[in-house]
């Protein structure tokens, strides 16, 4: 389908890093059922990196592919670079998006934070919350997941 | 396999169909409002097509204007009715809410332009009832618009009922019956209706053709004002091998009914059947008796739609969903809105419309793919993972 590039196509068929880590450091989910997508992600913290990480998606072609491209950009990586992930770095490794479905991009940078929020809330480590203002708000309409 | 379940959107021409185009293009080229014998010649096929159209149709010839397509014949349908109505002083026009964007968009304009519009609740089986047109109708009514089918839930409404009604009240009926023509025995004439809208190329016809049918003695106005074509009603040169085309198709649909019917029909529940049986936690949308022979439309708990789109096409299967991925917008399907379904189970609905061309083969495949899809879906779905760990309940 010409709707979206080849690498979206790839990581929607195939997408990396799908599943559940039973015994996971932290856990973010973001979105909400009425707007037709969340998605949740789940990391593995050694030293202050992302041992490992996965995710689960209810949501369009592009929700799954910038789930999937998202937790290949963070996986291996410290949680300060991970905070830094942005939407538009998951779009252009996603050689871009619809227009209207860069929401979908925004929605896994969220998740990723809303995760190391959950870790920094467990460990009692501070944090600027202006880190993570709006995480907690669907992308599409503003209500909670 | 390759397998098209999306006739609902359109449907491949049949080979009659572009015979009849190929012969408009190649000989009956002629602008028929010539007066030289090439003219003469197109005109001649044109009114040879309008009234096998309206033998086809159970109408007279005289009754039938060409448009550009279904969208076309709802706005003038609904424009003029609303235009007279208002020399009248009336400007009360009642509708569904499940009618097709067409009628909705250009009811919402018309209520910008101060007119007041009621749209009846279609109820959970997709239908509305003659007594609610009845209770409806009030002395400024100046239109009642009920679709024929639905497109996307397929649902069959009680038109010659609601016809009555209107007639005894006074009151015009139009009705778009672009899903309905060619699939379901309309016999105009019978049925009550003052207006109707049909589409060429839902019957294997020509894109960018259509009919409004006006019955005699219901004044209307056009839409499209320029030359004298369609007697002053819809002005513009007469797209010949379209209109050609459509005539052919729609004999041929009409010739073909009686064996389609009942075995596009059986298809279909044996599709739902199927479906039904292989995947949990899903519901069929509509009315399962009251609905077109091809119409298939389920929705499906935990996942969203056009990702199973997406993954079915790539087994091969063309079909449609009513997402609101897949329409654009941030809202699902006004129509699946309309019987009740909320967002979340909305997100996940299918469309598979079949036609004469599926067979028993294809239905069972298709089965066998959407069950595939839809449980990978939901086995990498969050939603899926708390209805089935008790953190949300199921609503399907």
């Amino acid at each position: 389908m010409a709707l979206y590039s080849e690498k979206v196509m790839d990581h929607f068929r195939n997408p990396r890093n799908v599943g559940v880590i039973a015994d996971a450091d932290a856990v973010g989910e973001v979105g909400n059922a009425k707007c037709g997508d969340i998605m949740k992600m789940y990391l593995k913290i050694q030293d202050d990196k992302i041992a490992d990480v996965k995710f689960e998606t209810f949501g369009c072609g592009s929700a799954i592919a910038s789930s999937s491209m998202a937790t290949e950009l963070i996986k291996g990586q410290p949680l300060s670079q991970a905070l830094k992930l942005t939407n538009q770095a998951v779009t252009e490794a996603l050689d871009g998006l619809p227009a209207h479905k860069l929401h979908c991009s925004v929605l896994a940078e969220e998740a990723i934070k809303s995760a190391v929020k959950d870790y920094y809330d467990r460990h009692g480590i501070a944090y600027d919350p202006a880190l993570f203002a709006g995480v907690e708000d669907c992308a599409h309409c503003g209500e909670g997941a | 396999m390759r397998i098209y379940a999306d006739n609902a959107a359109t449907t491949r021409m049949s080979p009659g169909a572009i015979a009849a185009v190929k012969e408009g293009m190649e000989r009956l080229w002629g602008n028929p409002s010539s007066l030289y014998s090439l003219g003469q010649e197109a005109n001649e096929a044109l009114t040879g097509a309008r009234e096998r159209i309206a033998a086809a149709l159970g109408c007279s010839a005289k009754e039938l204007t060409f448009t550009s397509g279904g969208s076309e014949a709802d706005n003038q349908a609904l424009r003029s009715a609303a235009a007279l109505g208002a020399r009248k002083g009336k400007k009360h026009i009642i509708s569904t809410a499940f009618e097709h964007h067409a009628v909705l968009h250009t009811l919402r304009a018309l209520e910008r332009e101060g007119y007041e519009v009621t749209l009846l609740d279609v109820h959970e089986n997709g239908l509305v009832t003659p007594e609610q047109v009845a209770a409806a109708i009030r002395p400024d009514t100046a239109l009642v618009s009920v679709m024929y089918a639905n497109n996307e839930i397929g649902t069959i409404q009680p038109v010659p009922e609601i016809g009555r009604i209107c007639r005894e009240k006074g009151v015009v009926f139009h009705t778009d019956a672009v899903q309905a023509v060619g699939h379901l025995p309309i016999r105009i004439d019978e049925e009550n209706i003052d207006m109707l809208s049909l589409s060429g190329h839902k019957f294997h016809g020509p894109k960018g053709i259509g009919v409004l049918y006006v019955r005699r003695g219901v004044p209307f106005l056009p839409l499209i004002e320029g030359g004298a074509q369609e007697r002053g009603k819809r002005a513009g040169t007469e797209n010949v091998p379209a209109v050609l085309g459509m005539a052919a198709a729609l004999e041929e649909a009409v010739t073909g009914m009686q064996t389609n019917i009942p075995r596009v029909t059986a298809l279909r529940d044996r599709l739902i059947q199927g479906i039904r049986r292989e995947i949990s936690h899903c519901a069929l949308n509509g009315d399962g008796e009251k609905r077109l022979p091809g119409n298939v439309s389920f929705c499906f708990e935990g996942i969203e739609g056009e990702s199973l789109l997406l993954l079915l096409d790539d087994k091969g299967i063309s079909a449609s969903s009513g997402s609101a991925c897949t329409s654009g917008s941030l809202d699902p399907s006004h129509v699946l809105l309309a019987i009740g379904r909320v967002h979340d189970v909305a997100h996940g609905s299918l469309r598979l419309s079949l036609g004469e061309e599926n067979t028993e083969e294809e239905v069972d495949y298709m089965i066998s793919a959407v069950k595939e899809v839809v449980d990978y879906l939901r086995g990498m779905s969050p939603v899926w993972r708390d209805l089935q760990e008790g953190r949300r309940q199921f609503i399907l």
